[in-house]
């Protein structure tokens, strides 16, 4: 009895061969292993067989000059810029154009999804023709329908639309006044900024007392009021520094204020029509996911019609609604690529066009495009699982 | 001398022993050859330059350079598959072996010709890049352009030349950059923009393409050198020296005198110089790896330099562009071969 019966209970140790953890450490090992030598070896071959070719590899054409001209930048640029910055620029137009198309075509969705199941008749036949037309159409002819179609028969410069002396309308694209920020605006970003974060913890307050005493607080006017009124008060305080700088007709065309391109217009409005069309049938299935047991129990509460629909129906339907929601934004996003059949500077027309043609470097340049797509995917995903998280049912 | 450099010509030798012996030929050489045609790669649709006519077939003065080299090697013009290239594909196609020479209007330039891979093997069009602008805008001269907005192809070096132009002469302007030559012509007409920009062929070519030609005109000032012509790859220089001298056959013909309709006249004339192009008097087809009747059948099947431009581009088709550099070197032009000899 000393000591020789623990021996017999314990589980005999395995051999390193036989251990199942060992095993599926080592085979996992080996399956990442081949895959970067997989990697390794497909780009070692590309330079390699480039290098024999007389083709010049690298990423130094970055810092060279570019030497032509884009049509539309969020940032300067010039000719003399480098393909670096063209490489910016032409992801800021992407970016913009999604930003754009993702703004409308949610609105313009949410909009028609709500119509679609609108007791009226008519409203609701409406709503689905919209969603049956726009979905069915390829993008691609929508955006030069648009473009080249609707665009390009709007009056010549000399003919312009005008509304009032400040904003015209011509093929050319929209001329707006531009904003000058004088000496001392910023003051009255600041006032904003302010009264931003005041709005913050007046909501918070609000609910903190309404959730003690059961009052209610009209937040929405007074966060109203405070937004506006205070960057206004500073504004006008400090001698009102903003002027407006009024497009007018020079030579050929109207010189000064803003310019929205023709081709960002019919980009975004195609991108926002087509993509609203699925982003309607999203929450139309959303909203109807939602058993009608809940909104006759809100009834039975005596809740209105419209808080049913803010606090019991929407926030139930979004749990159904962001997932696929999510797959719209994300086509949105890539769909944007066709850009390039209207001529709109976007990333692709930009970098993996001009430039690609001008420096023939096409390995980098598709690369860095694929990766900047991916990038910004990625990004949209982990936004919307964030908020997806947020809205999800809350189990206690 | 050291011994990595007598390794060296001892290699060269050797090569030069076997390339006499049996014109050992390249890598892309032997393979067009197996395969029984050329895989050429032409523009979507220019006028002059490459376009299919009502029937399919493709036309124009690339479209002959390739046919030309067909000929040379097959003994057969119509040997020739096209495929159909925009700006921005053109390069990485023939890099890619897709195809195996590339006759689009492309620009020989010192980067293209150094850092893509590709040699240019010739000059078969001349051309300098112009503008086009609408009648009614009264525009006389490239001078006053400031402030215009001009519509142009992506991928040239028309976009490069333009900014050139407008920065040397400290004017302004907006770029409106399309995918095709069809867009921008759209844009053009369409009023997008006041100017087109291009070499001046395309501009004669797409102007025809207008509902109303007459309304455009194109402006005087020629802003760059444009020399285009056929490009292949690196690496295969029999392959290169074929493109290149199918080029010249069809000079040094129009040179010569001989057209596909008197040549069966002139090979059997007494011209020394005739008869080494047409029947390899003293030279030997061999020495391209090709048939000794290689210039006959260029000449007699695509015809020599000036037919060939008059046919597509000259006084004989619509866009009735005049010979201008294009000339041969002792009719007032540039065009110039080297002899055959």
């Amino acid at each position: 009895m000393s000591g020789t019966e623990t021996v017999g209970n314990a589980p005999a140790k395995p051999k390193l061969t036989r251990d199942p953890k060992v095993r599926a450490l080592v085979f996992q090992i080996l399956a990442v292993l081949t895959v970067i030598a997989f990697f390794v070896y497909i780009v070692h071959n590309t330079l390699l067989n480039m290098e024999q070719r007389g083709i010049s590899t690298g990423f130094g054409f970055l810092d060279r000059a570019s030497g032509f001209a884009i049509l539309q930048s969020l940032v300067p640029y010039s000719e003399t810029s480098s393909y670096g910055r063209t490489f910016l620029v032409g992801l800021l137009n992407t970016i913009l154009v999604s930003v754009l198309g993702i703004f409308f075509a949610t609105l313009i969705g949410f909009l028609v999804g709500v119509l679609r199941l609108s007791k009226n008749w008519l409203v609701n036949r409406l709503a689905m023709v919209y969603i049956e037309i726009f979905r069915n159409i390829p993008l691609l002819l929508q955006i030069v329908f648009w473009y080249f179609a609707v665009a390009f028969n709007l009056p010549s410069p000399r003919q312009s639309l005008a509304f009032g002396e400040a904003v015209f309308l011509n093929n050319r694209g929209m001329y707006v006044p531009a904003p000058v920020f004088g000496e001392g605006f910023s003051m009255t970003v600041a006032a904003f900024v302010a009264a931003a974060i005041g709005v913050v913890f007046l909501v918070r307050w609000a609910r903190r007392r309404f959730e003690a005493t059961g009052q209610t607080f009209h937040t929405v006017y007074a966060s109203l009021a405070l937004l506006l009124g205070l960057p206004l008060l500073v504004f006008l305080v400090t001698g009102a520094p903003l002027h407006w700088d009024v497009p007018e007709l020079k030579g050929f065309n109207f010189r000064g204020g803003l310019t929205i391109i023709p081709e960002l217009f019919a980009l975004t409005l195609a991108l926002s029509i087509y993509t609203a069309a699925f982003i309607a049938e999203t929450v139309r299935s959303g909203i109807q996911a939602v058993s009608h047991g809940q909104t006759e129990a809100a009834s039975a509460l005596g809740l209105s019609h419209a808080r049913t629909l803010r606090l019991v129906i929407i926030p139930q339907a979004m749990r159904v609604i962001i997932p696929p929601l999510t797959s719209q934004y994300l086509n949105l996003t890539k769909n944007s690529s066709l850009a390039v059949a209207i001529g709109y500077p976007d990333l692709v027309a930009v970098f993996a066009g001009t430039t690609l043609n001008q420096t023939g470097q096409a390995v980098e340049i598709i690369a860095i495009t694929m990766a900047v797509y991916l990038t910004l995917s990625l990004s949209i995903s982990l936004f919307m699982n964030w908020y997806n998280a947020k809205m999800a049912l809350r189990e206690r | 001398m050291s011994l990595k450099r007598m390794s060296l010509v001892a290699a060269t030798a050797l090569a030069g022993l076997v390339v006499t012996g049996t014109a050992n030929a390249g890598a892309t050489f032997d393979a067009v050859k197996k395969k029984g045609f050329l895989q050429c790669g032409v523009t979507t649709g220019l006028p002059g330059f490459s376009a299919p006519d009502e029937k399919g077939n493709w036309t124009g003065i690339d479209v002959d350079t390739c046919r030309a080299v067909a000929a040379a090697l097959f003994g057969d013009a119509q040997k020739v598959k096209f495929t159909p290239l925009n700006a921005k594909e053109r390069f990485t196609a023939l890099q890619s072996g897709e195809i195996d020479m590339l006759s689009r209007n492309t620009t020989w330039t010192y980067t293209r010709d150094t850092s893509l891979g590709l040699n240019f093997a010739g000059v078969n069009y001349y051309d300098g890049q112009g503008f086009m602008v609408s009648k009614k805008l009264g525009v006389k001269s490239a001078k006053e352009l400031s402030g215009a907005a001009i519509c142009i192809q992506a991928g040239t070096t028309t976009e490069l030349n333009l900014a050139d132009y407008f920065r040397a002469n400290k004017m302004e302007y907006t770029a409106i950059t399309y995918d095709t030559s069809e867009e921008t012509i759209k844009g053009f007409e369409a009023g997008r923009c006041d100017v087109l920009t291009s070499d001046q062929s395309q501009l004669y070519a797409l102007r025809i393409k207008l509902p109303k030609p007459d309304d455009a005109v194109v402006l005087p000032e020629v802003i760059s050198k444009e020399p285009l012509g056929p490009v292949v790859r690196q690496g295969d220089d029999e392959w290169f020296n074929l493109v290149r001298w199918s080029l010249y056959a069809q000079l040094n013909a129009e040179e010569l005198g001989v057209t596909s309709k008197n040549i069966d006249e002139m090979a059997k004339g007494t011209d020394p110089n005739v008869k080494r192009l047409l029947g390899g008097e003293g030279v030997a087809g061999s020495f391209l790896g090709v048939d000794d009747k290689w210039a006959y059948n260029i000449v007699k099947q695509v015809g020599n330099y000036g037919e060939m431009f008059e046919r597509n581009v000259g006084q004989s088709s619509p866009l009735k562009i005049s010979r201008g550099l294009n000339a041969l070197w002792s009719k007032g032009g540039i065009q110039y071969a080297p002899p055959v000899r």
